[in-house]
Parts: C-alpha cells; structure tokens; sequence
C-alpha cells in the first residue's frame, strides 16, 4: 500500500508522507466538529429558541442529561437492528443463491422483487403490528424487510454474471452445476455481497426505528416520538445523534469485514 | 495415413445453429477428422465457426445436425478426456495460481475423489508443469499478479494437469507479443512431442498455425465448414527459424489467399 503511494508522489512534493496521511485519518473528524460549530453559530446568529433547532451544546447537554434512557433505548435499537439485519443476511444469502441459480428463476423472480422493493415498508408496519403486536418484533421484521433486497439483489448479480468462458472451460470437464456455483459462482459473488452488507445496515436502521417510532414502547424511534409530543426538541436532536453513531460504526463495521474477507477483489493495493 | 485409420475426433456433416430454428446458423455441412497424436490447426475469416467448432468437439455445444464422435463415442455431452484454453485466461482471482491449476482435478470424477489423498502428489505434478511453461516458484503468486502472458501460460497448465488426451485451443496466444508468442509456441510444441497429446489449435495466425500443425484447416465464411486441407511437410522437430524458409512462407501465402478469398464469397 504505501509502496503503491510512494511511487505516485511527485518527487517535488515537500510535505512527509506521514504528515499527509495523518491529515486525511484526521480529517473526517475536523470535518464532524466544523459542521458542529458551523451550526452552534448558525443558531447563535439567528437566535434559534432551542424548540425549533437546538445548538449542539443543548444537544451534547440532554445526552448528558437523558445519559440512562437515551443507553437504554440505543442499545435496544442496536438490538433490534442488528437482529433485522442478522435475518435479512441469512435470508438474503439464501434467496440471492436460489434466485442466482438459473436464467429462470433469475427471469421469473426479478420483477417480483422489484415489485416487493417498490412497497414503502412503513406501510408494512401496522400489518406486523396486527399479526404480531406492538414491539420489539415489527421492528426487527421491519429492519429484516427493507435490508434484505440489495442482499439478495448483489449475490444473484453476481452468480448471473459468471463469465461463459469460466463456465465452458468447467463444464467441458464434466462439472454439474453444483459444482460450478460452489468453485466460482458463490466466491465470485462474495464481494458483491459483502460490499451490499454496508448499504443493509444503514437500510437496517431506518426499518426499525420507522417501526418503533409509529408501533413500540421501546427504542430509541419510541424515544424521539414522546420527546417530541412533549416539545423536548433538544432530546430528539440526541436521538438523531445516537442513531448516526450507531449507524456509522455498524457501517464501518461491515466495511472492515468486506476488506477482511474480499481482499483478491481489492487486487491494486494488494499487490507487493 | 495413421489419423485416417483411428481418428480420435471425427465431425460428421454437421449442422449447428444458435438461438432456435431461426437463429445464425454457424456451421453447416462440417466434416473434420483429427488423428490420435495429431496436431490440427483450424483457421477461417472472423465469425466462421470456429469456436463453435470447438465447443462441438468438446460437447458444451450438442449440433442440430450430423453427428460429433469423440474416442469413439457419440458426444451428447461433455467429454472429460479435453483440456480447454481460451484466448481469455480465466484464473480465477481469489485462488493462487497453483490452486487454478489443481481446479480441474477437483471437477473430473477420475481424480476428484483422490485428490485430497494424494495432494502432495498432483503438487508435485501442478509444479512440474509450472516449470515447463518457465513458471517455476510464481504457484503461490495470484493470477492478476502475473502478466498477461505469464497467465496464459498458468492457464496452459491448467489445461494439461488432468493429462488429457485431446488439448482444445481457441487462439490462446492472440493477445501476446510477438516474443512470448513464440516462446510458448515452443512450449507447446514440446509438450506435443513429450506427451504425445492430440492438439487442435484455432488461430488467427497463419505463421503460428503452419510453424505447430501436421494439418491445417481452413474453414469458409459463416455458415463454416472445410474449404480445403493442407498437410504441413515440414520435419519434426521444428526450429523458429523454419519460418525464414522458402516453403514456410509460400505455405502462408497459400492460406492468406484462400482466406481472403473465403471473405469475399460471404
Ligand atoms: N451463443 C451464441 N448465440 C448466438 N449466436 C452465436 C453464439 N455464439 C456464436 N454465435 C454466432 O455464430 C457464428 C460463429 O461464431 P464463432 O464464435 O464460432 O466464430 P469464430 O470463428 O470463433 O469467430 P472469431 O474468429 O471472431 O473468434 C457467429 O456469426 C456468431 O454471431
Ligand atoms: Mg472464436
């Protein structure tokens, strides 16, 4: 990797390489806090009362404040999350296998995927509510529903676009289909799918938390919907805050396990 | 003749179309005879057939018409006893360059079962091969760390570790240079002459077919089949330098006329 960036480096470049990395490690962060103080002034400057739009210090004061039901609620968010999204891998995996498995299937299911996908899933919500109650399960069904779909979609893109040659040079030796799928069709579609985890995660949250703001008691969706009927806007503003935390660890999480496990599909700066 | 009396791959007025009753026919009225041990080139204007031809003999494709028989056996479908390499080389990325070459013998009944018995065994074998083809030691490299060249010859050697009896090329040196081209055409030639391995060789380049066939075969204009037969004379085995004979050159002279002429008839 660094090998790859020396030789890219003019030579006329004064600054050490090392003091230019650290600038862009460091510079998500610097980014994070000028938006921060970018708004704490916007608020100052036009004399926002904190009902409407709270400055980030009010916001930083609540988590503070609200610190015990603000744990709680995220950690069950997280909970139910992660529980969703667990599911929709599972079955995402299954069901892109299947649907990637022949021309027909992949002709037969697709438009009724498409169809599925194009539901909004909140107009599921009190479907699962019906059928199950309020609560912890709508959500998880909820975060499973929405963040299912580019699961299944990326690993049967990837099994559709096996090359023919591949194929051919396989099957002229008496490969079954089986076979095939196993030694090239499933590790062929594996970046694909590793690489669709980051977009089903972040899907993930915003299936749960719709469904614990309109259908629970719990979570921090539930949190932010009674914060707001008692205009304790600076909560809801923690809340949102909390979610974006989650959201990107868990984002960064799936991340780091795509490079884990994918790395020949990253070859340039594997090379050595 | 010796081919004549025990063909190993034997085409019968074969007819092949693609995409149903209405489709391209590809090939029609094909009729070809490779002998065990030969080494056949097949060359023809763009577009003729002649990858189909291959997937034909190799089974991946099952003809409309007439009739395919390899070893003495109607194909209907696959024959495990080819080896295949295309133009592409086809590694597989997430695997070393050895594990691409041991992925026939984990497909091929004969050999799936012993594999893992006797692994250290074909290792020895998949390298052996490594070091004929001047790969030595890059087994553990990943094919996209090889040159393009350097794979075709990883690829070459995954068409041979299963030891097949018919070796089934589809322009495998196209995008080489000049160089390494004629570099493994003595490659090939070796592993001809060491192995005895019936070969057939699609090739755009006359020079390459004239320098490795026994026979050349040079197909018409889609839909394909066999305009004319030329045995090659020349002795084996054959240095480079016979190409700057007299007779090599009238020979591709020969083929470049017949094939110019076979796309002007289209
Ligand atoms: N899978 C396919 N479906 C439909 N038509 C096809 C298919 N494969 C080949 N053809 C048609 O059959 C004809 C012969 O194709 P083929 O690939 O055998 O030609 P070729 O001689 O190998 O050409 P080239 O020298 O360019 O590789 C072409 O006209 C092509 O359009
Ligand atoms: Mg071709």
């Amino acid at each position: 990797m660094s090998a790859v960036t020396d030789n890219t480096t003019p030579v006329t470049q004064a600054r050490p390489l090392s003091a230019r990395m650290s600038w862009v490690t460091l510079a998500p962060w610097l980014y994070t806090l000028g938006l921060f103080v970018l708004w704490e002034l916007l608020v100052i400057a036009l004399e926002m009362p904190p009902t409407i739009l709270p400055a980030p210090s009010r916001v930083f004061q609540a988590i503070l404040q609200y610190w015990s039901p603000i744990w709680k609620n995220s950690l069950q968010t997280l909970y139910t999350t992660t529980l969703g999204f667990a599911i929709a891998v599972v079955a995402g995996l299954g069901i892109g296998l299947f649907i990637g498995w022949s021309k027909t299937i992949y002709a037969g299911l697709y438009p009724l995927m498409i169809g599925f996908n194009a539901i909004p899933k909140v107009a599921l919500v009190p479907i699962l509510v019906i059928w199950f109650g309020i609560g912890t399960i709508p959500a998880v069904l909820t975060a499973f529903l929405i963040s299912f779909f580019p699961i299944v979609v990326n690993v049967a893109t990837g099994l559709a676009t096996i090359e023919p040659e591949t194929e051919d040079v396989l099957r002229a030796l008496g490969a079954k289909k089986m076979d095939i799928m196993l030694k090239v069709g499933i590790p062929r579609s594996m970046p694909y799918f590793f690489g669709s985890l980051k977009i089903a995660i972040t899907l993930a949250f915003v299936g749960s938390v719709v469904s614990e703001t309109v259908a629970s008691n719990y979570g921090l969706g539930n949190m932010m919907s009674s914060a707001q009927s008692q205009f304790n806007v600076p909560l809801v503003f923690a809340g949102l805050l909390m979610l974006a935390v989650e959201g990107i660890a868990m984002y960064a999480f799936m991340a780091w396990i795509e490079r884990r496990m994918t790395g020949w599909a990253h070859r340039s700066t594997m090379a050595q | 003749m010796a081919h004549l009396v025990s063909p190993l791959v034997s085409i019968e007025n074969v007819d092949m179309r693609y995409g149903g009753p209405n489709g391209t026919l590809a090939v029609s009225g094909l009729n070809m005879k490779v002998g065990k041990g030969e080494f056949a080139a097949v060359v023809g204007p763009s577009g003729c057939g002649k990858s189909t031809l291959m997937k034909l003999v190799t089974g991946l494709h099952i003809p409309q018409g007439g009739g395919v028989i390899v070893a003495g056996k109607q194909v209907t479908e696959p024959v495990s006893i080819v080896g295949m390499a295309f133009q592409n080389p086809t590694m597989l990325p997430w695997r070393t360059t050895l594990d691409n070459i041991l992925l026939p013998l984990e497909i091929v009944e004969r050999h799936r079962h012993r594999l893992r018995r006797h692994k250290a065994e074909y290792v020895e074998k998949a390298e052996h091969l490594l070091e004929t083809v001047g790969l030595k030691g890059f087994g553990s490299k990943f094919p996209w760390q090889l040159s393009g060249g350097m794979q075709q010859r990883a690829n070459l050697c995954r068409a041979l570790i299963h030891e097949p009896e018919l070796l089934m090329l589809d322009e495998p040196f196209g995008a080489l240079d000049a160089f390494t081209r004629e570099e493994l055409w003595c490659v090939i030639r070796d592993l001809h002459a060491a192995q005895g391995v019936t070969i057939v060789l699609v090739t755009h380049d006359l020079r390459e077919a004239t320098f490795l066939a026994d026979r050349i075969f040079v197909m018409s204009a889609r839909p394909g089949r066999i305009l004319k037969e030329h045995v090659v004379p020349f002795a084996r085995p054959r240095d480079l330098e016979v190409m700057y004979e007299k007779g090599f050159n009238d020979m591709v002279h020969e083929l470049h006329g017949e094939i110019a002429k076979a796309r002007v008839a289209a």
